[in-house]
């Protein structure tokens, strides 16, 4: 971690990326640039709402093509501290509903003279796809089970905060593995980042493959708990699995819930994260989500801090 | 160029290779009539000759396993387009794929096909018809009647025959007719939503994954019901090792059971999957590196019979879609055999001889029809293939509707030279092409 709050004068030059669309392809450098620069802005902001206008006269358009509320919101208010208009487009239903494709309604959205698109969409690789149709800059907030990159980087951050660094720590991802975009996102910057990185859940949500990449596979919560520092609780995605991949809800959060009990048998210093919207009972109890350990609301202030580095990184260099 | 049909063609110094008479030798080649005259054939003045030296000669290819799409969806290909893609492939036969709309299952429907091709005039349309009626896997198609028609095998393809009583009706059936079912081995509550096959590359991709399993579990079916009934099973585009390896043994052990595979299946991997363009999305999906060398020891070791296409046009807006909404399916027509010796030939999994009896007599032998070889008195379809020739996909110059490939901008060795369908020259390679990277002529 800096000790130095970081220069926001100009861009660092070790950024030089158009768009950010996963975690996967960052260097760990460039994670820390990002990092860094979310701490800057936090602490600029910390003590007032005034804007920091950075970004005046630039456009972000968000184009959410799946539900999201704190996403949505939380990318608008950080364009907005940097001074730059926002404008949003919001379709649940398929872009098909109208006979327009995805790739046109995109186009046309960046006809406006939009400077960044920041896309969420309900199938891996549309950001790419994007990215290789628009000439404006393309921010993933989520594509599909694929990667969710600044939700990840978010998470990392507000675990840095608390512990000081990633190098060296236990985190494990508790639950539905297998379609959380938010798990691939973490997996890749925390291993950049030197963690010990853990999937646990059902047999049926945590592929034996993540091993091959370098992760430590559990079904076992009980098992795996007294050695985390971090956990972090993934919301079951119901609205994504064909067929249901455990037995009941009850059976789910018996086996994998974090709850008071377990919480006694873990580290004293342990850090739990949620990225929301939380299913309470489900993967984490209230008390615990309430609690001491839980950073959930740090996560979401963090959030913000990271879409406002991630923006200005993105637009601030090439103006 | 076309030549009389009554002026002979002397098809000069090239290496013929014909697996159905274990032919390999230089010889001169006489086509007469529209049919195969004479060997060692001298030129006497007043033939159309046609200077193969440096070439090989082999009988006609045959691609069994086409999507024409017409009728219902010419927006992707008509039978013009799809029969010159076929010639500009060095391909003088191919069989079509009944998944129209409607669909190829009456014989109206077949004898428009037929005519169809007739009037395109470019190569050889066999037609596979729909095994149930409407392709809606409930009650079989007039399967007699069909066969009247002229249909050679039959298929639901695009989507298995699902329901286990009516393929074992339809092998039953088909025993009367000695015409295969060509299935499409997949069980689909295990695919379901899928885009890509399931692995490593579908996890870190967070895309839902096609199981191989799905193809073998399918395949294990076809293969104890054609034992069962003694019919016979053909499996499509096989793509995965549990499917080769149960193929390997059926056959072992005297089932009539025979199969194909596609180049994309021995060339590439689910690794492509990673730049997320709908050109690597196809069913069955690019599998990972082991199920490609299954299918290169299959090949090689006999198990696979048939190198086909799976041509499979799409218009570029269907394919310009997000991966889930996008359609399977590439168009390979013009591409096979470059990557036939590029991949098979050159690297040496497969001789010449081995490579084209995949792609003449065995598909013909399959089908029952009259062609890939190059016996006097056969029909005179010929392809001239030059087999050193090294160029460059370019989609823009594909005679298909459809530039739906995975292999733009692939450098490839071996194409057609010249193809002859009935005697008539009905494809030349473009001069540039053929002159670009050549190496120099071997002396004579």
């Amino acid at each position: 971690m800096s000790t130095e709050v970081m220069d926001l004068s100009a861009v660092p030059e070790t950024w030089t990326r158009r768009h950010l669309l996963d975690v996967e392809s960052l260097s760990a450098e460039e994670i820390h640039v990002i990092l860094d620069s979310a701490v800057a802005f936090k602490e600029s902001t910390a003590n007032c709402t005034q804007k920091m206008p950075l970004l005046t006269g630039r456009t972000c358009a968000n184009l959410f093509f799946e539900p999201s509320t704190r996403t949505r919101t939380s990318f608008s208010l950080a364009a907005r501290r940097l001074g730059a208009d926002t404008i949003d487009f919001s379709s649940t239903g398929s872009s098909l509903s109208k006979g327009e494709t995805f790739i046109d309604t995109a186009k046309n959205i960046e006809a406006m003279g939009v400077d960044v698109v920041i896309v969420r969409h309900r199938t891996p690789g549309t950001a790419e796809l994007l990215a290789e149709n628009l000439r404006c800059s393309v921010i993933n907030a989520g594509d599909g089970a694929h990667e969710h990159p600044t939700q990840g980087l978010l998470d990392i951050l507000s675990i840095r905060e608390r512990r000081g660094q990633i190098a060296g720590l236990t985190v494990a991802l508790v639950g539905d593995i297998a379609h959380s975009r938010t798990a691939r996102s973490n997996i890749w910057g925390l291993k950049k980042l030197g963690a010990h990185v853990i999937v646990c859940g059902p047999s049926t949500l945590v592929s034996p493959r993540w091993a091959e990449l370098g992760v430590e596979v559990s079904n076992d919560l009980d098992a795996i708990i007294p050695r985390c520092d971090v956990l972090n609780l993934l919301r079951i995605q119901f609205e994504r699995q064909s067929t249901r991949p455990f037995p009941s809800v009850r059976e789910y959060a018996h086996l994998y819930a974090m709850n008071h009990e377990r919480l006694a048998r873990a580290k004293r210093d342990i850090l739990i994260l949620a990225p929301g919207p939380i299913n309470r009972g489900v993967e984490i109890t209230p008390d615990v989500a309430d609690g001491p350990h839980s950073a959930i609301l740090e996560q979401v202030t963090n959030g913000l801090a990271v879409r406002m580095a991630v923006l200005w990184l993105i637009l601030g260099g090439n103006s | 160029m076309n030549v009389r049909a009554n002026r002979p063609l002397l098809i000069e110094g090239g290496r013929v290779i014909d697996p159905s008479q274990g032919m390999d030798r230089i010889t001169n080649l006489l086509v007469e009539d529209g049919r195969i005259v004479a060997y060692d054939a001298i030129s006497t003045g007043d033939q159309e000759v046609l200077d193969a030296s440096d070439k090989i000669v082999a009988p006609g290819l045959i691609d069994m396993h086409v999507h024409l799409r017409e009728p219902g969806r010419e927006e992707d290909e008509t039978i013009r387009t799809g029969t010159a893609a076929a010639v500009a492939g060095g391909f003088t036969s191919i069989a079509c794929i009944p998944n129209t709309e409607p669909p190829i299952d009456t014989q109206a429907t077949v004898e428009f096909i037929r005519h169809q091709a007739v009037l395109a005039d470019q190569c050889n349309v066999f037609v596979v018809a729909c095994v149930s009626k409407n392709r809606e896997g409930k009650e079989l198609a007039e399967l007699g009647q069909l066969v009247q028609a002229g249909a050679v095998a039959f298929s639901d393809d695009g989507a298995p025959v699902y329901d286990a009583e009516l393929m074992r009706r339809a092998l039953e059936y088909c025993r009367m007719f000695d015409k295969p079912i060509l299935n499409h081995a997949e069980v689909r509550e295990l695919t379901q939503g899928g885009v890509m096959h399931e692995g490593l590359v579908s996890l870190v991709l967070g895309l839902p994954g096609m199981p191989s399993v799905a193809e073998d579990v399918m395949a294990s079916r076809d293969i104890a019901l054609a034992d069962a009934t003694g019919g016979r099973i053909h499996m499509m585009h096989v793509s995965s090792v549990g499917s080769v390896d149960l193929i390997r043994r059926a056959k072992g052990r005297g089932v009539r059971v025979t199969t194909e595979v596609c180049p994309h299946h021995f060339t590439l991997t689910d690794d492509s999957l990673r730049s997320f363009d709908s050109n690597f999305k196809m069913s069955p999906p690019l599998r990972s590196q082991k199920h490609v060398n299954a299918c290169i020891a299959g090949l090689a070791d006999g198990t696979i019979d048939v190198i086909c296409t799976d041509h499979a046009p799409h218009a570029l807006e269907k394919k310009m879609r997000e991966l889930d909404q996008a359609p399977f399916g590439i168009v390979g027509l013009e591409t096979a055999l470059g990557l036939v010796v590029t991949r098979l030939i050159e690297p040496g999994h497969l001789d010449w001889p081995a490579a084209l009896a995949k792609m003449t007599i065995n598909p013909a032998r399959i089908l029952g029809i009259n062609k890939g070889t190059l016996a006097i008195g056969a029909d005179a379809d010929i392809t001239v293939i030059d087999p050193t020739v090294r160029w460059t996909v370019d989609p823009t110059k594909f005679r298909s509707k459809s530039r739906n490939t995975p292999f733009a901008g692939w450098k490839l060795q071996g194409r057609a030279d010249s193809v002859i369908v009935g005697g008539r020259i009905k494809y030349q390679a473009p001069a540039e092409a053929a002159e670009q990277g050549r190496r120099p002529a071997r002396a004579r």
